[in-house]
């Protein structure tokens, strides 16, 4: 913590996390080795990557839970390790997994950590109920929590971060383990959350999930940032085209028609009727046409949004080495 | 590096919680009836005892926690024994258990700091078991009223009001070895098992081994034995030893408050107790004197077995 005065520091005016070279060892290990963003308000910034690849560390260094190593991370303008009572009045966290006291009721787990807020005796009830309200829990405020399946402690949990009023919510693989209802109602809550303007940052190995909620996503791998952006942006970055079109049809020497279709700068067959192209714009009327010049039925006509998935997949294929792409694309 | 805040923010809150939580346990229930249980078979033989032999005696009420009947010891006895069982039942899943049910990052995610919820833990468990023993406290002197009909006195309210607050400091003790181990070991049966290992070799084992290493370190004369005594060194040796054990302090400072006639703890030499009227009581400031270095010992190992906690816990990781 040399410039600990960030001064040193340029960030975005209206970032309201930011982290420079940040840093945690364990042992000597890099777990997290040196990452940098900036995360701006009212964004839902998702932190990807496979499990151990230092998300969750990152985000306890956020937290001021766990030591930094070197580098620094500032929230809200806040130094974590020095003013965590500061950071940790105005930031939500829904952990891991998250527990709560079994043997109380959903009410009386949020009344304690509502009083550990530091909430008045009058503000308490109201708030607990309206957040209770807020994610559906409200008819079983008085019971246990030991009751709960995994989908309601989750939802308690943000239940806990609305009580709070976060300006920050950070939630650690939110819909990990939760079956498909249940991870819709909650990413429509998270969804609610930045509707709200509170700005979420949230974890997941779950691409497909984290497509649908976030404005940017940071590519976590073996402890460092390798990709980081808009899910178009990477696609783009990663993919090199940012159109991906299928077309399904018979006719003859089609592959070969769809090739000189300008702008497309690849055809794959896939089937003796299906055919994969990828270009810089959507091409899909010029395919078409190209499918009815030839006399061909065409059948089926899509453009493919680029899945994280596909994303994630090609870009670990095509770098096998990471300590080099790491370096690169951060 | 300075930390802005309090360090004590939340401290009530976590304190007043965990005491709901120690008092509505069903761990807790059994402990007591374990206790109280044990305590009124300990008192019925006192009370009969004193009973039959009501011998003038100004100290009655004293005498009750003091004798015993064979086969049961007396009841300070007994409680040496089973109040650290009850602080490591107390204790010894404090954090861990936190750690395990993964309250313990949603918890410190609050704005308060370790400091507070690791200080309302150890608070509400010493609140607890000071509860516990001042109703048994109650209860030995009420049953003291109704068997043996005698109103205690001042110094003997007195007396057994420091034996009250001498037994706390012992739990604490236990207590904050129970915490300490709960936050060494991420699993609560292993932090019970050790915890219950130290306390029966403190209790039991090292009572006997004490005076075996007393006679290596220092070997008896020959002389003395000869003469059938004690060698001085050796028995020095075989005392200090001992008191390494909080159930040894505790033991001795409940013999000098509530034996009056106890006027020292260690070995003394004849010629020292020239001039003494031997078999007379000390006044209870005399007596307090007596029992005050061990009770300064007990309070100090709660202080230090709780830093040693609480350096540990600031240090570790709080994932899972």
């Amino acid at each position: 913590m040399s410039d600990a005065e960030g001064k040193a520091v340029t960030t975005a005016s209206d970032a309201v996390i930011t982290a420079r070279d940040l840093t945690k060892r364990y042992s000597g290990v890099s777990v997290v080795d040196a990452i940098n963003f900036d995360i701006l308000k009212g964004e839902v910034f998702g932190l990807l990557g496979p499990n151990g690849a230092g998300k969750t560390t990152t985000i306890l260094m956020v937290l001021g839970l766990t030591d930094i190593s070197a580098g620094q991370v500032r929230v809200l303008g806040y130094d974590p390790a020095r003013a965590p009572l500061q950071v940790k009045r105005r930031v939500g966290y829904l952990p891991d997994s998250v527990g709560f006291y079994d043997h109380l009721t959903a009410a009386e787990n949020l009344s304690y950590t509502a009083k550990l807020m530091g909430l008045s005796r009058t503000e308490r009830p109201r708030r607990i109920a309206a957040a209770l309200a807020r994610v559906q829990l409200l008819d079983v405020a008085n019971e246990r929590v030991a009751t709960f399946s995994r989908g309601m402690r989750q939802r308690l949990g943000l239940a806990e971060i609305v009580v709070k009023q976060a300006e920050i919510a950070i939630l650690d693989e939110p819909t990990s383990g939760l079956d498909p209802q249940a991870t819709h109602e909650l990413l429509d809550l998270i969804g609610e959350l930045k509707a709200e303007g509170v700005t979420v940052l949230l974890s997941s190995h779950l691409l497909d999930q984290v497509q649908r909620v976030c404005n940017r996503v940071a590519l976590f791998q073996a402890g460092r940032v390798v990709l980081m952006g808009p899910v178009a942006d990477l696609a783009r970055q990663v993919l090199g085209a940012g159109f991906v079109v299928e077309v399904e049809a018979d006719g003859a020497g089609l592959a070969r028609r769809f090739a000189t279709i300008p702008g497309v700068t690849g055809v794959e067959t896939l089937a003796a009727d299906r055919f994969r192209m990828t270009a810089d714009r959507d091409v899909r009327p010029d395919a078409a046409r190209v499918v009815v010049g030839a006399n061909g039925s065409l059948r089926r006509l899509f453009v493919d949004v680029p899945s994280l998935e596909t994303i994630y997949a090609r870009y670990f294929q095509s770098h096998k080495e990471p300590s080099r792409g790491a370096r690169h694309a951060a | 590096m300075r930390r802005e805040g309090s360090p004590f923010q939340g401290l009530g809150t976590v304190a007043v919680k965990e005491l709901s939580d120690n008092l509505s346990s069903a761990r807790m229930l059994v402990l007591e009836l374990l206790i109280v249980l044990t305590a009124l078979a300990a008192l019925y033989g006192a009370i009969d005892s004193l009973r039959q032999n009501t011998a003038e005696d100004p100290f009655l009420l004293l005498r009750l926690f003091t004798v015993d009947r064979a086969p049961l010891p007396s009841f300070v006895a007994i409680l040496g024994f089973l109040i650290p069982l009850m602080a490591i039942g107390l204790g010894f899943d404090s954090i861990n258990s936190e750690h395990n049910r993964r309250t313990l990052s949603r918890i410190l995610a609050q704005p308060i700091y370790r400091d507070a919820l690791l200080m309302g833990k150890f608070l509400a468990g010493l609140t607890t078991l000071a509860i516990s023993l001042a109703a048994l406290w109650l209860m030995v002197i009420g049953l003291g009223l109704i068997f043996l009909g005698v109103p205690p006195g001042g110094e003997e309210v007195a007396r057994s009001l420091a034996f009250l607050v001498i037994a706390i400091f012992y739990a604490g003790v236990w207590l904050s070895l129970a915490i300490l181990l709960s936050i060494v070991f991420r699993s609560p049966a292993t932090a019970a098992l050790v915890a219950l290992g130290i306390w029966l070799f403190l209790t039991v084992l090292w009572p006997m081994l004490a005076p075996a290493l007393a006679q290596v370190i220092a070997p008896p004369d020959p002389r003395y034995a000869a003469l059938g005594l004690d060698t001085p060194e050796t028995a020095i040796w075989a005392q200090t030893l001992a008191r390494l054990s909080p159930n040894h302090l505790f033991g001795e400072a409940m013999l000098a408050v509530l034996s009056p006639t106890t006027r020292s703890l260690g070995p003394v030499f004849l010629e020292q107790l020239r001039g003494a009227v031997m078999g007379a009581p000390l006044p209870f400031g005399e007596s307090l004197m007596i029992a005050w270095p061990q009770t300064v010992g007990l309070i100090a190992s709660t202080i230090v077995l709780f830093v040693a906690g609480y350096v540990v816990f600031q240090r570790q990781e709080v994932r899972a």
